[in-house]
């Protein structure tokens, strides 16, 4: 039996180590890792808690992260409960292997330390492997804070592994900022973690002799469509067990997360709209802009990035006069994601309530986005708001040296 | 080689003939299950007496995929299982190593049986996927002689 460790109420912990103690108090059967900055230190610390005789499980060191993936693939379809972590290039590598999951309806638990994408080579954080991820099938959580990558790691358990969802489930959180900032955490006891997720209950598992059945069929034009939709369904559903999870959460402890956060909405005339920890920087921002100048501005993030939730997100900006968007990752021939969807959810709005929507790309690479930047943002907003149409540039890049990038404009007659 | 038991379901349908369903009725997960019911200790039954479900390659022929095939000569045989073991489709069919035949429902024609078959001449040969079984072993070859040294 796996050694207990007596926690204090009050530890702290940067967002690395709260996600390996997640996993501990998991009790995970089989983690198969690569390691890759800046999610190594979860792999590295769950490995020293397997050497000390903290976890029963098995850890599997693998040769790449497509193995990693594989690895867990494999595990999860023998009947295990399963994770791993990985970031930004070890991400991409794994994509392939993360659609085989989420089709394979296989609830694994991936920490993603959001880290760019190459080239050029950059260890920092954005959100380019978080967004590589939103087509995979995968529920995808986002930590704005260490406490939140704790408490989302274990609820991602309790989420993809119940029978009405198991569905994989990452949980994001930024490169640095949140995983190798230390801060203080409210941790669940061993028992009362353990006792919250429940014991993994195996669907179809492989390493049942008794009903053999095969994973990973091919199915052409004649089946692969209907499998697709009835996952996609499952991932559309998923938002009930996801509500039911948080307010089992926070019955235990307080703690209240909803699939869209809003903050200080009630009376907010402009918004922005962002993941991360740029979320915790344009609350401060806000509130500055409250106090200093009466702005009515207000913050607003997806906890749940998907499945998105459109329909809070509708209702939300109804009666919002303007709403920024902002993208950490570049879209490269397009607008940023934040912006597309926002876009996609008022469009089922009458047009009179609708706000108008701009796109901010910035923070690529780990480029600070600083509170007077999100102040300078909002400000601007409101003079949107003030004139009753977009004066800038609809997409703009935030925090860039050289000349003004922006493109696409409105067309007002 | 059909009906080693009455219940045997080998190769009852043709590959993607099965009932297509909706998105609602698909397995979840794409899982396919082998049997249609659970059998205890799989591994210590025959296939002919398994349920295998509709879903099994068990139960599907892909005889048609074939444009030659391995014909088989009890005459010459040895049952030394060397087909058995080399097949990569399972599709020798042999019960306490005694060979009974070949399963043509399974089958793709590689020749691999032939190609690891020690007797002179060979207990299994190939011809023309439309040549008759009888028509085939009235023109097997006869044992080779060593040359001499």
């Amino acid at each position: 039996m796996a050694e207990k460790m007596e926690l204090q109420e009050v530890e702290v912990w940067d967002g690395n180590y709260a996600a390996a103690q997640a996993l501990r108090q998991a009790q995970v059967d089989v983690v198969a890792a690569y390691p890759i900055t800046p999610s190594t230190p979860i792999v590295e610390t769950y490995g020293a808690f397997v050497a000390n005789g903290y976890i029963d499980g098995e850890y599997v060191m693998v040769e790449s992260e497509h193995a990693a993936m594989s690895g867990c693939v494999g595990a999860a379809a023998a009947g295990g409960r399963v994770a791993t972590a990985t970031s930004s290039q070890g991400f991409a590598l794994m994509v392939e292997v993360l659609y085989q999951a989420s089709g394979m309806r296989l609830p694994i638990v991936l920490t993603v330390v959001n880290r760019a994408l190459a080239s050029p080579l950059n260890v920092r954080g954005d959100h380019g492997d978080m967004y590589l991820g939103r087509d995979s099938g995968w529920i995808q959580l986002d930590a704005f804070n260490a406490q939140e990558a704790y408490d989302l790691t274990l609820m991602a358990f309790k989420i993809g592994e119940d029978i009405n969802v198991r569905l994989p489930v990452m949980v994001h959180q930024d490169g640095f900022v949140t995983s190798h900032t230390a801060q203080n955490i409210h941790p669940l006891s061993d028992d009362e973690a353990y006792a919250f997720i429940g014991d993994y209950k195996p669907v179809e598992e492989m390493l049942d002799f008794s009903k053999p059945v095969t994973y990973g069929a091919q199915t052409e034009e004649d089946w692969h469509y209907e499998h697709k939709a009835k996952q996609h369904r499952a991932l559309m559903d998923s938002t009930v067990v996801i509500d039911r999870v948080f307010e089992a959460f926070e019955k235990k402890t307080g703690r209240r997360y909803n699939r869209l956060e809003t903050y200080m909405m009630e009376d907010a005339e402009v918004a922005v709209l962002a993941l991360g920890s740029t979320v915790e920087t344009s609350i401060v921002a806000a509130k500055q802009l409250r106090e200093e100048e009466g702005l009515k501005v207000g913050v607003i993030a997806p906890r749940c990035f998907r499945p998105f939730p459109f329909e809070e997100l509708r209702e939300v900006l109804a009666g919002v006069k303007c709403v920024a968007a902002l993208d950490r990752s570049c879209p490269m021939g397009a607008m940023g994601t934040l912006y597309n969807e926002t876009c996609g959810a008022l469009a089922t709005i009458p047009a009179e309530q609708r706000p108008l929507v701009t796109n901010f790309i910035y923070g690529l690479g780990g480029r600070d986005f600083s509170v007077e930047e999100a102040k300078r943002i909002m400000r601007e907003q409101k003079g949107h708001a003030d004139v009753g149409h977009i004066t800038t540039h609809i997409q703009q890049f935030s925090g860039l040296r050289g000349p003004k990038l922006g493109f696409f404009e409105s067309k007002r007659s | 080689m059909k009906g080693v038991l009455a219940t045997d379901k080998r190769g009852v349908r043709e590959l993607g003939a099965e009932e297509l369903v909706g998105w609602d009725e698909v397995t979840h997960g794409v899982v396919l299950n082998s049997f249609d019911l659970e059998v205890e200790n799989p591994a210590f039954s025959r296939p002919e007496e398994r349920p295998y479900s509709d879903f099994n390659s068990y139960t599907a022929t892909v005889a048609s995929w074939r444009v030659i095939k391995p014909v088989y000569n009890r005459d010459i045989c040895i049952d030394c299982q060397n087909c058995w073991v080399w097949c990569p489709d399972t599709s020798i069919i042999s019960r306490d190593k005694q060979m009974l035949g070949i399963d043509y429902d399974h089958c793709k024609g590689c020749g691999v049986c032939v190609e690891v078959c020690p007797t002179n001449p060979k207990s299994l040969l190939m011809f023309g996927e439309a040549e008759d079984p009888e028509a085939a072993l009235a023109q097997w070859p006869e044992k080779k002689k060593k040359a001499k040294k």
